[in-house]
């Protein structure tokens, strides 16, 4: 099945982004911020928090930045002091605890390091960050052993959601799931988890309408859907959100628990939260550097854009942000079957042909993106209440999204916009899935939209509207297009949005030891 | 009309209606047994187990058809009307144009100590809540949303400074009745900047409040949990909006 889409255009489209995109890479390499130095000193095994629940790794970035800054990165002045603890025969079990402890109280002296002080320090940091990431590639190795053992050999996998807003409770009902079907469990994150300069510490038992994303939340439900995966002898994948002014530590977090999939996109924090744009690409960069070692597989959100703005008209700006994603993925490391471009179904289904639009939307993301999981969203905007109307658009969509083999399947429930789905709920919208999967799995092969057809039309349309949009992005610049209010109808201007105090311009030798292990070229 | 009435399935009085439940019994003769007891006692009789489903080896979903016994008496059904109509982001944009001629401006903020964005955020980033879109969304509202653990002072300088029509203040979490206390003191400095003609409509909400509380607490207007951005907007406009 395919559309015969102009490939020039195609391969233009692909520069633009790459025109687009590029000057933003050059940006987040002359910035860190405070969460990308958290993630630093996650990576090198710093955890706990302190007796008020604020995490070490805060109070001993906080001592950094205050005392010498954080332009030079943590690094150096963090392993600086921790020569001078072992020098004083302090330290125990666990240095980098004890230091932060210590600089807490108010008793550490930091210093930017020279000479031989700095080569050992950055000598030290750089073994503590391999030390890390080399538990990082531990799990990525458990994962593809586990996926050996108990393999997912049907295409798309099935993603549900678990919101309870207690781990303890996300626990059964993420088994239960798993054992109706589900191939991917999404804990939703608590509301307003994105705002917050701080990750949680522990096992958390209240959140807002969905759970908070903790290092010890993640690992018990890891365990949990271990123990599924094992019992049904099918690999049950875990999904959280990589995202909010915490993206780089929740990014270590995820890779050196085994998750699989985060939910990462390059401007949803600056269109939807009001996150500042250089924090956002910033500390994005660094994720996704972390988790294209992971071997994590990425959701981007372009769906979200169609909730606000129009699906029809605004069609080309989930191609445009598709095209950046992969470029900024790209530039990170990601390789395409880490790419979940994300899109949706959201057309007014009381608009004529709005299937076969649908249709060729997603057969557009599948043409360009041929070798990325494309990540296919189901109905909301248009869920009215009316569940029996909701189940039918529900089986449309997934009958779209088997046609133009969109891997990872987000179920839509009919009762959407009315209750957090039932039990009930989530039966009848896996027999829906169902349904469709064993009626339809073959018919693409029988299917071909004429060449000058509405689909094939539709398709080149979009893609001639993306190209005329990359090329004014291009021209203007990406930082000015957003400030314009491109995406999603929101003007966020780059002196602004929340986080910009975290950002912090680079010096000549800054150091970030996880990028520089990162980065090494493969012996 | 007659002021009494039953259900319609396909002939009048015939009081048909289908309900859908589920049980956590494991699926056989007696949860269906248990299926049309239940509806029973709903009034439904006689009851039509017409779909039983295993979900798992706990649970059985069902699906029951039947004529229910109750009826419907018209004249004694009450309305509980909200005082301010219900509108849509379109309308809300057109009342304002038309209305204001300019935009309607909102400052919104957790003050105190509380760090918890989750309300104010709901109501007024764009990503909204319940589905609906937050007021920046709305092309005739100019919305600043100040964050967390603003000062009152700050607050009213700000709304100052905007020329704001009306402040936004969310309470989420609180200790010892402190958003009762963080309430009154900001009311208090609103009094004191504002000539009472020009202080903006301040507006609370959060789930901890009592809505009925707002003149005891000095405010226009309390919303508690689940109040919907639609709401907030349809209220300002309402409010501040000369109707035309």
């Amino acid at each position: 099945m395919r559309l015969h889409l102009d490939q020039s255009q195609v391969a233009r489209a692909r520069e633009l982004a790459a025109v687009a995109g590029q000057p933003v890479v050059e940006m987040t390499r002359a910035h860190t911020t405070v969460s990308i130095e958290r993630a630093v000193l996650r990576m090198a095994g710093l955890e706990g928090a302190d007796a008020e629940g604020i995490p070490w790794v805060n109070r001993l970035a906080d001592c950094v930045a205050e005392q010498v800054g954080l332009d030079h990165g943590v690094a150096r002045p963090v392993w600086d002091a921790l020569a001078a603890q072992r020098r004083a025969g302090i330290g125990g079990d666990d240095p980098l605890l004890t230091l932060a402890q210590r600089a807490a109280g108010g008793s550490v002296d930091f210093r930017l390091p020279e000479g031989r002080a700095a080569v050992s320090a950055t000598t030290a940091a750089i073994r503590a960050a391999r030390a890390g990431v080399r538990r990082v590639d531990k799990q990525r190795v458990a994962r593809e052993r586990l996926l050996t053992r108990y393999p997912v050999d049907h295409k798309p996998w099935i993603y549900l959601i678990v919101a309870t807003g207690d781990i303890h409770e996300d626990v059964p009902q993420a088994q239960a799931a798993a054992r109706e079907g589900a191939d991917i469990i999404a804990v939703i994150r608590s509301t307003g988890q994105s705002l917050l300069d701080v990750v949680p510490e522990g096992a958390t038992r209240e959140g807002y309408a969905g759970t908070y994303a903790t290092q010890e939340n993640f690992r018990i439900m890891r365990r949990a859907l271990d123990d599924v995966s094992k019992e049904l002898g099918r690999y049950v994948r875990l999904t959280n959100y990589a995202s909010g002014l915490c993206m780089p530590e929740i990014a270590t977090m995820a890779g050196l628990e085994r998750l699989d999939m985060m939910l990462n996109d390059s401007m949803y924090g600056i269109l939807f939260r009001d996150i500042n744009p250089i924090r956002t690409f910033t500390d994005q960069h660094f994720s996704r550097q972390v988790h294209a070692r992971a071997g994590i597989i990425i959701n981007t959100g372009e769906d979200n854009y169609l909730t606000t703005a129009d699906a029809v008209d605004a069609a080309h700006t989930v191609t445009v942000s598709q095209l950046l994603n992969e470029y900024f993925a790209k530039q990170a490391g990601l390789e395409d079957w880490q790419l979940g471009l994300g899109h949706a179904f959201e057309i007014n289904p009381e608009i004529p042909d709005s299937f076969r639009m649908e249709l060729a939307h997603a057969m557009l993301a599948r043409e360009l993106f041929p070798e990325a999981p494309l990540k296919w969203m189901p109905p909301t905007k248009h869920m009215t209440g009316d569940i029996f109307r909701g189940y039918l658009l529900d089986g449309f969509f997934n009958l779209a999204g088997l046609l133009t083999g969109q891997q990872i399947l987000l179920v839509g429930m009919m009762t959407e916009a009315v209750v957090t789905p039932w039990l009930s709920d989530r039966d009848l919208a896996l027999q829906n899935v169902r349904y469709v999967m064993n009626a339809a799995a073959g018919l693409a092969e029988d299917f071909q939209p004429a060449p000058d057809g509405l689909i094939a039309t539709r398709a080149n349309d979009v893609l001639g509207e993306a190209v005329d949009l990359l090329v004014r992005i291009a021209d203007d610049g990406l930082l000015p297009a957003i400030a314009d209010g491109t995406f999603g109808l929101m003007k966020r201007p780059a002196d602004r949005g929340k986080g910009l105090d975290g950002v912090v311009r680079r010096a000549e030798d800054y150091l970030n030891p996880v990028s520089v292990v990162l980065e090494e070229v493969p012996a | 009309m007659s002021s009494v009435i039953r259900p319609y399935g396909d002939a009048t009085g015939d009081g048909m209606v289908q309900v859908s439940f589920t049980l956590p019994i494991p699926h056989d003769k007696r949860a269906e047994g248990a299926a049309a007891q239940l509806a029973r006692k709903m009034g439904i009789d006689p009851a039509l187990v017409v779909h039983a489903r295993a979900m798992g080896p706990d649970f059985t979903f069902f699906v029951v058809y039947g004529p229910v016994n109750h009826l419907v008496e018209l004249d004694k059904v009450e309305v509980i009307e909200r005082d301010f109509p219900l509108l849509t982001p379109k309308e809300v944009n057109t009342r304002i144009k038309k209305g204001l001629r300019r935009p309607l401006v909102v400052v919104g903020a957790c003050i105190g100590s509380d760090a918890h964005t989750v309300g104010i955020d709901a109501i007024l980033n764009i990503k909204g809540f319940a589905g609906e879109k937050g007021l920046e969304y709305y092309s005739s509202l100019e919305v600043h949303n100040l964050g967390a653990q603003v000062s009152v002072p700050e607050l009213v300088d700000a709304a100052g400074k905007v020329k704001a029509d009306a402040v936004l203040v969310s309470q989420v979490v609180t200790q010892r009745d402190a958003h009762l206390y963080n309430t009154k003191e900001m009311t208090a400095a609103f009094r004191e900047a504002f000539p009472r003609e020009r202080r903006p409509v301040i507006v609370v909400g959060g789930p901890r409040f009592d809505v009925s509380m707002a003149d005891e607490l000095g405010v226009d207007r309390i919303f508690g949990k689940g109040t919907t951005p639609g709401e907030v907007a349809s209220y300002l406009v309402n409010r501040l909006v000369r109707q035309g």
